[in-house]
């Protein structure tokens, strides 16, 4: 099998992903893309490691999985608690912490 | 024996000045008497030692303790060590016994002032750091006797310090005399360096092996030397300044003691003196300058103690002079400066008792007919007065006679010197008698004068008597040349002129000069007179040594200072602030990257990736 298709539907869910964090203000929106982007990067891991014949790629993905769960926990309550003080999730007020 | 006493005339009274001016208040009640007390030890020691010394023959009698190991550096070393010869015993008996007569005197003249326990104690100092300048045996440990006087000089000229013209005397003093110091400590270098020690014994030794150079140096650094502490020309404006002093100070310190350290100096550096001759000729221009400069001062003040420190300038001219002279004249240098001790310090006394009975007036314009007020005080006066202007059997006549002999002798030039001066010094001091003591009153309508109490006649007194006699004691069967000989040498050498013309010229101008003191101030004004020669303006204006002084070194060091100061601000500080302005400024750009917004740091990350990929592909490609 070609892993060409595979790579381009990855590269093409990273760039959305990565649109969506730069172009996005909503918080939890950003955060869905960047789960959109570490998917993306899976896809690419488990397309190489089909195409390599071995299970580097799909380990790293495992990792990826583990880390990026652990992430949503952190971040979300970031996010919950920014909300509860701020009435709002936009990433454009958060902007104390500057020169 | 000897070292006991030694130590006792050396440290009684430097424990006397650690007691005072440690002690603080405490020692307020009985701290002066204690002072006296040492002073009194101190020549009693003194006496003992000149009793002891006077046993012994001539050869046997310089006596040499070495107290410890002062300084070892490789092959230098430097003694502690005390060197007593017919030199620094006559020194030691002039400082002891006239500064025991001072200290007495100033029992009464400082009487009412609530600071005189700090004067004792530092009269005191001002004595043991003398006598261990002329009992040194190293010039190194002469030096820190020199600045120990010096010191004392600054505390006492700066006694009155509540007043601004006092401190700014004080440090006026000071300053000049360090420009002497300089020369002082650059000739103990030379002698370091080149004869390798600095022992009195060992440099008179060295001196006589050296290329021609070192003594021509030496001698013109202990010159500037002497020049500054003895204020002669061109180092004396200090000396007039320090007329702030109370008056017995300036009768110990600047009249009678300190200021002959220079002429104590000279002499005791004879050895090498005797081999330069351009030194010499040197110290004989700097000593004859000073004895017309001084005079032409004193001739010219209104302010009693001015012209007296005129007077003092140009006696110690002579003593500088006749220093100059070579072995001809050292002898006659200490004569003199022993019998100026004397007559100078009871003149400077009298004046003190003139002040003390007239508030503190020290100007002769002021004063008028005290003669009959201060019958005493008067007397001893007129017999200082008749001993500076060297009338026989006087002392002053003795040894300024044979001064103006020995200049003769050496030049027309050095002669016709001495004979002016003696001429001016008649006249000047004609002139202040005649303001002072005779004349019509012209007293201030305040001034209620009165003669001073007993304890300060009596030092007065005593001091008269040795202005009276000590000249013919000392010349008496010429024991004073054989006394000294054995230390700088002594060669009598004849003016070119008969006995009786040298004695008839010297009786002539001094009685040419009393007759024109007389008659120029028989109506003396009660208010300076504002037209005058130019000359008398000058001379009221101390010859401009000020003037110059400024002219030539202040302003241009003034100026000195301020373009260091601009420099240091403006290059040094700038180039600092500039680097710290530049990294701040960059740093107050920079962070404004560091916006808070979220987004824009995902931009620059994302960008990055870009570059760097981008970067990698072009590289793939080429």
């Amino acid at each position: 099998m070609s892993p060409d298709a595979y790579l381009s539907l990855a590269s093409i869910l990273f760039a959305i992903g990565a649109a969506g964090v730069l172009l996005r203000r909503n918080a939890i929106i950003a955060f869905m893309s960047i789960e959109l982007m570490l998917n993306a990067a899976n896809l690419a891991f488990v397309t190489a490691a089909r195409a390599w014949g071995n299970l580097d790629g799909q380990v790293v993905a495992f990792f990826v999985m583990v880390v990026a769960a652990a992430e949503v926990v952190v971040g979300l309550a970031i996010i919950m608690t920014i909300f509860r003080s701020r009435q709002s999730t936009s990433v454009d007020e958060t902007s104390l912490l500057r020169w | 024996m000897t070292t006991t006493l030694l130590l006792l005339v050396l440290l009684a009274p430097a424990l006397g000045a650690a007691v005072l001016l440690l002690g603080g208040r405490r020692t307020n009640a009985w701290g002066p008497l204690a002072a006296i007390g040492v002073m009194g030890a101190a020549t009693a020691g003194a006496l003992a030692l000149f009793g002891a010394m006077l046993t012994r023959p001539a050869a046997e009698r310089p006596v040499g303790v070495l107290l410890y190991e002062w300084l070892a550096v490789g092959d230098l070393r430097v003694p502690f060590g005390l060197y007593l010869d017919q030199l620094s015993m006559s020194f030691v008996l002039l400082i002891t016994i006239v500064g025991t007569l001072i200290h007495v005197y100033s029992l009464g003249y400082m009487a009412h002032d609530p600071d005189r326990r700090l004067f004792f104690g530092y009269l005191n100092l001002f004595v043991a750091a003398m006598l261990l300048l002329v009992l040194a045996d190293n010039y190194l440990l002469l030096y820190v006797g020199w600045e120990g006087v010096g010191l004392a000089s600054y505390l006492l000229i700066g006694f009155y310090r509540r007043r601004a013209s006092a401190a700014t005397a004080a440090k006026k003093a000071f300053l000049i005399n360090r420009v002497g110091d300089f020369g002082l400590s650059v000739a103990i270098m030379v002698m370091f360096t080149m004869i390798g020690a600095v022992t009195f014994s060992a440099v008179d030794a060295g001196i006589v092996a050296m290329p021609g150079w070192v003594p021509l140096v030496l001698g013109l650094l202990l010159l500037l030397a002497a020049a500054g502490k003895s204020a002669q020309f061109p180092l004396q404006a200090w000396l007039f300044d320090a007329m702030e002093g109370p008056t017995p100070v300036s009768a110990l310190i600047h009249a009678a003691t300190m200021v002959t350290a220079g002429v104590y100096l000279i002499v005791r550096s004879a050895a090498i003196y005797d081999l330069s001759e351009t030194a010499r000729t040197a110290v004989i221009v700097v000593g004859g300058i000073s004895i017309l400069f001084g005079a032409i001062v004193g001739s010219a003040r209104d302010d009693i103690k001015k012209a007296l420190a005129g007077s003092t300038m140009s006696q110690i001219g002579y003593m500088v002079l006749a220093a100059g002279l070579g072995p001809i004249g050292y002898v006659f240098a200490i004569f003199h400066l022993l019998t100026h001790g004397f007559f100078k310090a009871n003149l400077f006394l009298g004046a003190g008792s003139v002040m003390h009975g007239m508030n503190d007036e020290v100007n002769m314009r002021r004063y008028g007919g005290l003669a009959w007020v201060m019958r005493l005080t008067f007397i001893t006066f007129l017999i200082g007065y008749l001993a500076i202007i060297g009338v026989p059997p006087f002392a002053g006549f003795y040894s300024k006679d044979s001064i103006i002999e020995a200049a003769l002798a050496h030049s027309w030039t050095a002669g016709i010197v001495a004979w002016l001066g003696a001429g001016l010094t008649a006249m000047y001091m004609t002139r202040m008698v005649m303001m002072t003591f005779l004349t019509k009153r012209r007293w201030q309508p305040d001034a209620h004068p009165h003669e001073s109490p007993p304890v300060m006649i009596i030092p007065m007194a005593l001091l008269a008597l040795g202005s009276a006699v000590l000249g013919y004691l000392l010349v008496m069967n010429d024991a004073f040349e054989h006394w000294l000989e054995p230390v700088t040498g002594f060669v009598h050498e004849d003016p070119p002129l008969a006995m009786p013309i040298v004695y008839g010229i010297t009786f002539g101008v001094v009685g040419l000069g009393v007759l024109i003191g007389v008659l120029a101030n028989l109506h003396p004004a009660a208010e300076a007179p504002t037209r005058v020669n130019p000359l008398v303006r000058a001379a009221r204006a101390d010859l401009y040594g000020d003037a110059i002084n400024e002219g030539l070194f202040m302003r241009p060091g003034q100026v000195l200072t301020a373009a260091t100061v601009i420099t240091d601000r403006r290059i040094v500080d700038g180039a600092v602030m500039a680097v710290a302005d530049l990294s701040t400024g960059a740093g107050d750009q920079l962070r404004r990257v560091e916006n808070g917004f979220v987004r824009s740091y995902s931009l620059a990350l994302v960008a990055g990736a870009v570059i760097v990929l981008a970067a990698l592909l072009l590289l793939r490609i080429a």
